[in-house]
């Protein structure tokens, strides 16, 4: 019985319930927001601690045993997952002082902010297949209210989009909960796992490892299902945007990677091939959506897609290189990523506006800005030796490791395009003088409480890069010993379920 | 039942999609409500229909004689349903919401975040 494993599901629950009573105080939720989302941080820091010195951390709710009662399991991959969540929520909060308006502040933005990142805490930790469905509903539900926050005409349209094909998601995902639990008769995933391993080469399971593909794949905005990541990533306050880009597909990729080496690892030459083509055509329609626009959180909204391909492939190729260099992606993109879109939000307070032609100019003006941005930048492209770079560098050797040259090649391709369109918002938005159209109106005052609330949540991020790439070895060691254990799922049911397996009808 | 149970499914499974390839909005969200109720069934019939047999224990035994209802996908069927219930309010409000921000019942005339 470890009871830390629920505190970074408590904690912001708690604190999304103590901002809600503090409605009308928003001094009081904003000292909440930051608050809640340390001491989250904190927690999660303690989780990852603890389950790196005693392996993989289980706590039975309500004390009913393994598979009856529901099971929160922290194993390594969960534990990483929480603490980029903790820093992530930490970071927004801060940049979310500056930058949400009184008008959003009001109508709850806070408390959904905490719910939300209940439910992406609840996703990485729980150790059931149905909890699983409902800890994606509460972080949907809250990404649903903060996306359409402001109501502004673009929101709408982007919200219809995003709340339709998630629900569809949603309902595929607990359809094939539903006709598993017919099949195996247990909801708890690692029970799942053993009573499935005993029945290999039945053509249902088959289908529904297809099914979880397409219900994950939505919200992890794979192809061909990410039409409504780039049609409303860019519609709501930049902070939101941020949060969604670092988190929401990452649950995605998170439940990708623990049905596919959990659950249905047994026929890898048809799921896992599938998956192999899935991420090639991620990476490339993604990277080449985001080649023909011109508008900056559009470019990074198609980004997000383009390195989410680079993560499935590293499940996908399932060899233990290919699951480190993975696990590593993932943890290198969410701080990239989210970087990325605060500093748009920057260039936004600035120049009021995302659009690059009409952007210019910035360097001159703000050095220390361009420098900012051009970490994050490169290293999403994977330019040495920033945390891209490796993150890229384990995924391709990986890729031709296992004889997948076809991938290999639209790796690197993807990798050289990345680069191309940051250098593109690099020299539009930073680098090229300001566009001349008769009114060059001057920058805006910003007080120096404001700059530093922004450039405070970016430089942690970039400082959080560097670290990742100059001492790579050991978060290497870290993705090492995760991939270890998502490639050896009989240690995950044996911390859950016990060693003596009393298996009831 | 379970033949019944499964061409009933099935329908309300193809009025959803059809609907929701409509271009109306209000359509689009009668497709999902038809969807989540039709998941709703499957999930229920998922683990067999019982007739009359109640998963009570009787006194004085430790499990209940011979097969009964399972009651677990009814408890799933039971979350399912509050949580859509949610999901889907929400998206009624969206839906007025999105009428009065953008006048139109159509989402073809929706294209404005796409490329």
């Amino acid at each position: 019985m470890s009871s830390q494993i629920a505190l970074p599901i408590l904690i912001p629950l708690l604190s999304g319930a103590l901002s809600l009573v503090f409605w009308r105080f928003r001094g009081m939720q904003r000292f909440i927001a930051v608050g809640g989302t340390a001491a989250l941080l904190l927690s999660s820091i303690w989780l990852l601690g603890e389950v790196n010195a005693h392996g993989i951390l289980v706590s039975q709710m309500g004390s009913w045993p393994a598979p009856f009662g529901i099971s929160l399991v922290a194993d390594l991959l969960g534990a990483i997952m929480v603490l980029l969540t903790g820093i992530i929520g930490f970071a927004v909060a801060i940049y979310s002082l500056a930058t949400i308006g009184r008008g959003h502040e009001a109508f709850g933005y806070f408390p959904l902010m905490h719910l939300l990142l209940a439910g992406v805490a609840g996703a990485f930790l729980t150790g059931d297949i149905f909890n699983l469905y409902v800890w994606f509903e509460v972080m949907l539900v809250a990404s649903f209210a903060l996306l359409i926050l402001g109501s502004e005409k673009a929101q709408m349209e982007g919200a219809i989009k995003y709340v339709t094909l998630n629900l569809v998601s949603s309902v595929i995902f607990l359809i094939a909960v539903g006709l598993l639990y017919g099949k195996v008769g247990t909801l708890n995933m690692a029970d799942i796992a053993s009573r499935l391993a005993a029945m290999e080469g039945d053509g249902m399971v088959d289908v529904l490892a297809m099914m979880f593909m397409v219900a994950f794949g939505i919200k992890a905005a794979a192809f061909p299902l990410f039409f409504w990541l780039p049609a409303s990533y860019h519609t709501p306050p930049v902070a939101v945007s941020a949060l969604f880009a670092g988190l929401l597909t990452k649950v995605g990729v998170y439940a990708l990677y623990r049905v596919f080496t959990l659950i249905f690892h047994h026929s890898p030459g048809y799921t896992h091939e599938i998956l192999v083509w899935g991420a090639g055509l991620t990476m490339l329609s993604g990277v080449l959506g985001a080649a023909a626009q011109y508008e900056f959180r559009r470019i990074l909204s198609f980004h997000i897609v383009s390195q989410i391909g680079y993560m499935i492939l590293g499940l996908a190729l399932f060899t233990p290189l290919a699951i480190i260099g993975g696990v590593f992606y993932i943890m290198h993109h969410i701080i990239v990523k989210t970087n990325l879109f605060l500093i748009s939000g920057i260039v936004h307070r600035l120049r009021g506006t995302y659009d690059l032609k009409k952007l210019g100019g910035i360097y001159r003006r703000y050095p220390w800005l361009a420098v900012l941005f051009l970490i994050p930048a490169l290293s999403l492209a994977g330019v040495p030796p920033l945390s891209g770079f490796f993150a890229k560098f384990i995924v391709i050797r990986a890729a031709i490791e296992a004889e997948a040259y076809g991938v290999t090649f639209i790796a690197l391709l993807v990798g050289l395009l990345t680069l191309y369109s940051m250098i593109k918002i690099w020299a539009e938005v930073f680098w090229k003088s300001a566009p001349e159209d008769g009114d060059t109106d001057p920058y805006p005052e910003i007080s120096h409480r404001e700059v530093w609330l922004v450039a405070a949540p970016v430089v942690a991020l970039a400082v959080c890069t560097l670290l990742i790439g100059l001492n790579a070895e050991p978060i290497h060691a870290l993705a090492e010993a995760s991939a270890t254990q998502l490639l050896a799922p009989e240690r995950y049911i044996e911390a859950v379920l016990g060693t003596s397996q009393e298996v009831q009808p | 039942m379970e033949p019944l149970m499964a061409v009933s499914i099935g329908v309300l499974f193809a009025c959803a999609i059809y609907m929701m390839l409509r271009r109306s909005i209000v359509k689009l969200v009668i497709g999902l409500m038809l969807l989540s109720n039709a998941a709703n069934l499957l999930i229920f019939s998922t683990a067999g229909m019982e007739r009359g047999r109640p998963p009570l224990v009787p006194e004085g035994m430790a499990a209940p004689a011979g097969s009964v209802a399972d009651p677990l996908p009814q408890a799933l069927v039971l979350t399912a349903i509050v949580i859509a219930f949610g999901v889907l309010s929400f998206s009624v409000v969206l839906l007025r919401r999105a009428w009065e921000v953008v006048r139109a019942d159509d989402l073809d005339k929706m294209k404005d975040t796409d490329t």
